[in-house]
């Protein structure tokens, strides 16, 4: 159905070429973040770093392995995972409600989440020791985690109560469920001593500073679900781009697709924000600017923003780290910094057009 | 709808030229990266990163300066500290960054983090060594003597703490007893304005200096209503000075709610004091109780 969204179709790169090209470009910006950081590592060692990490007999110190293999490497493959999700879920969103302007704040998804871990950092003192030792350092991402599947909870059952269970349904609840779960978040704040909320101010601009091998695994998995959920589900969600109405006499189920399309976003927002805290605009541009590229048949559209998220975030990371060495930006500072004037530009081309 | 009506021109590929730029950055912020000399291991000539303006204070005065090769943002004091490379906020520490400066030995306040940045300094062959908070005289001396055993300057330390306890020992004795109420304003922008309750190591200094909290009814910070000012009734307002500056001067101060109509407010009893003398518990412990109970007891 993509075919009749899009008439300028056959001038549509094919998808064979959207995703080499933006594969080739992921990788060499992968590449080129583990080549940087605040340490000054030659390509050369970083590359023995990375070889000895495989297992090959190369010469090199312990200090390069520790750098390269434990902080850089899990870093950047942490940042492509979480730009993939956020990108591939802010594409299926903006197609679900019709909006190029829907991020993943939409519903309620990323209040929630903060609202489960500021709840955590304020009030979680008793949380922590009743924790296992083992399990004490994914209490956090937990309760994040565990906030941003409630909220989309909420947010899907009323929207299918007290409305249709269609995107306009879920579009307005989803607002007025992220003010509520805003109001108890600001509602913590006034009672948080400054220390936490120094805790607090850290965690929502973002981070990819806790990256390690645990955490990456779980962003990953939601990722790919988000992504598989596009490519079986794509015809249906270029169908609902018609309307729901027309979706419907299409032959969609549009309240089982919207609640699929809620629970992967929610999966996939949920665990990137758990791990690194909030990191605005990439779900909201890198889909929007690939529309423009690859037009906005799902099939083409989610595989190539999960692509162009993950290697701009990855760039934008390797920027945090490296402008203010010795010290780190929030990484959710830069994304903005890009991602603002890049959106104000796709405004007035759009405006001009 | 409007996903549909998409200009269809073929763009070019803005990522592409968006990550490529990201990428010349990157580039360009590595090739203008420095060396490093190699590390040592002989604490005396231990390559040293403080963390936390007490340590930080505390290495200067023990002599070890010489040996810090860098400090977080929140080492203000001495002045010369200031001037070492800045690793960022204590709470935020960045493994690499650190690891880039090559050092031997990170000294650090208890609230330095996070957990896995110094996990990751550990595992690299940095010594880190976390020195205990200190709200009191005792633990004050008890910190000191614990930077001067992490950087080697024991016998140093030992001197330095019994003489910042007995000097801290004698301010607080001869601190007039006022018991004035004094209300502790920690304001840090944005409209943000908390009052200290008691357990604060702002109540600990009032005490120090002859004075109490205006606030006993709770423990820590809370933000600044009217009424609680109203019903603190204090006879001074004491805040740090960048605190005093953020709200413009005295006359901001008394115009925050409620205060006009306290005593201090009558008077216009404001007191600020620079934030690492008054908070710091450090070396200066002795000045900052001296210097407080001085201003308090002022007319």
């Amino acid at each position: 159905m993509s075919v009749a969204l899009a008439p300028g179709h056959t001038r549509r790169p094919s998808l064979a070429r959207v995703i080499t090209v933006l594969a080739i470009a992921t990788a060499v910006i992968a590449i080129a973040a583990l080549m940087v950081g605040a340490a000054t590592l030659s390509p050369a060692r970083v590359l023995a770093a990375l070889g000895r990490g495989l297992g090959l007999e190369l010469e090199g110190s312990h200090r390069d392995d520790l750098i390269v293999c434990t902080l850089r490497l899990p870093r950047v493959v942490l940042a492509l995972a979480v730009g993939a999700a956020l990108a591939s879920a802010g594409a299926l969103l903006q197609g679900l409600v019709r909006n190029p302007l829907a991020d993943p704040g939409l519903l309620g998804v990323t209040n929630g989440a903060a609202l489960a871990a500021v709840a955590f950092l304020v009030l979680g003192d008793g949380l922590l020791v009743a924790a296992p030792g083992a399990l004490r350092p994914y209490v956090l991402p937990l309760c994040a985690f565990g906030g941003a599947l409630v909220a989309t909870a909420v947010v899907v059952s009323l929207a299918r109560v007290l409305g249709r269970g269609a995107a306009a349904d879920l579009v307005l609840i989803g607002v007025g469920v992220a003010a509520l779960c805003g109001a108890a978040t600001g509602l913590l704040l006034f009672v948080a001593t400054d220390a936490q909320l120094r805790s607090v101010t850290f965690w929502t601009l973002g981070s990819l500073g806790g990256a390690g091998w645990d955490v990456v695994v779980p962003v990953a998995v939601a990722t790919a679900l988000a992504i598989a959920l596009a490519a079986v589900r794509a015809s249906s969600l270029d169908r609902l781009l018609l309307g729901d109405a027309e979706a419907r006499h299409l032959g969609v189920d549009v309240r089982r697709l919207t609640a699929q399309v809620a629970v992967v976003v929610a999966l996939a927002i949920g665990a990137a924000v758990a791990v690194c805290g909030v990191i605005g605009f990439i779900g909201l541009v890198v889909p929007h600017l690939l529309r423009a590229w690859v037009g906005p048949g799902h099939r083409a559209l989610v595989p190539a923003s999960a692509l162009g998220g993950a290697a701009l975030l990855t760039a934008a990371d390797a920027v945090a780290r490296t402008i203010v060495a010795p010290a780190e930006l929030p990484v959710g500072i830069v994304t903005a910094l890009v991602g603002a004037p890049v959106l104000i530009a796709i405004a007035r081309t759009r405006s001009a057009a | 709808m409007a996903l549909a009506s998409e200009p269809q021109a073929p763009a070019p590929t803005p990522l592409l030229a968006i990550a490529a730029c990201a990428a010349t950055v990157v580039l360009g912020i590595a090739a203008c990266a420095r060396g490093r000399s190699e590390a040592h291991a002989d604490p005396a000539t231990a390559r040293i990163v403080t963390v936390g303006g007490a340590v930080t204070e505390t290495v200067f005065a023990l002599g070890a300066g010489e040996r810090v090769i860098a400090v977080d943002s929140s080492s203000v004091y001495p002045e010369i500290a200031t001037r070492r490379t800045i690793v960022g906020y204590q709470r935020t520490l960045a493994a690499e960054g650190i690891l880039a400066l090559e050092p031997t030995l990170v000294v650090a306040a208890a609230e330095a983090g996070p957990a896995s940045t110094l996990e990751a300094l550990r595992r690299a062959g940095v010594r880190v060594e976390i020195m205990p908070a200190a709200d009191s005289i005792a633990t004050t001396g008890a910190r000191i003597r614990a930077i001067g055993a992490a950087i080697g300057s024991a016998d140093t330390a030992a001197t330095l703490a019994t003489s910042v306890e007995a000097a801290a020992t004698r301010a607080t004795e001869v601190a007039p007893r006022t018991k004035r109420r004094v209300l502790f304003i920690y304001a840090r922008g944005g409209g943000t304005t908390m009052v200290s309750g008691k357990g604060t190591p702002a109540a600990a200094m009032l005490t120090l200096a002859g004075a109490e909290s205006a606030i006993t009814a709770w423990d820590g910070f809370r933000p600044l209503t009217a009424e609680a000012v109203v019903e603190a009734a204090p006879d001074v307002v004491l805040l740090p000075s960048r605190g005093l500056d953020s709200l413009g001067g005295i006359d901001g101060v008394l115009a925050l709610p409620g205060l006009a109509a306290t005593p201090a407010g009558a008077a216009r009893r404001v007191v600020a004091l620079d934030d690492q003398l008054l908070l710091g518990f450090g070396p200066r412990l002795p000045a900052a109780i001296d210097e407080l109970a001085r201003a308090l007891a002022a007319p």
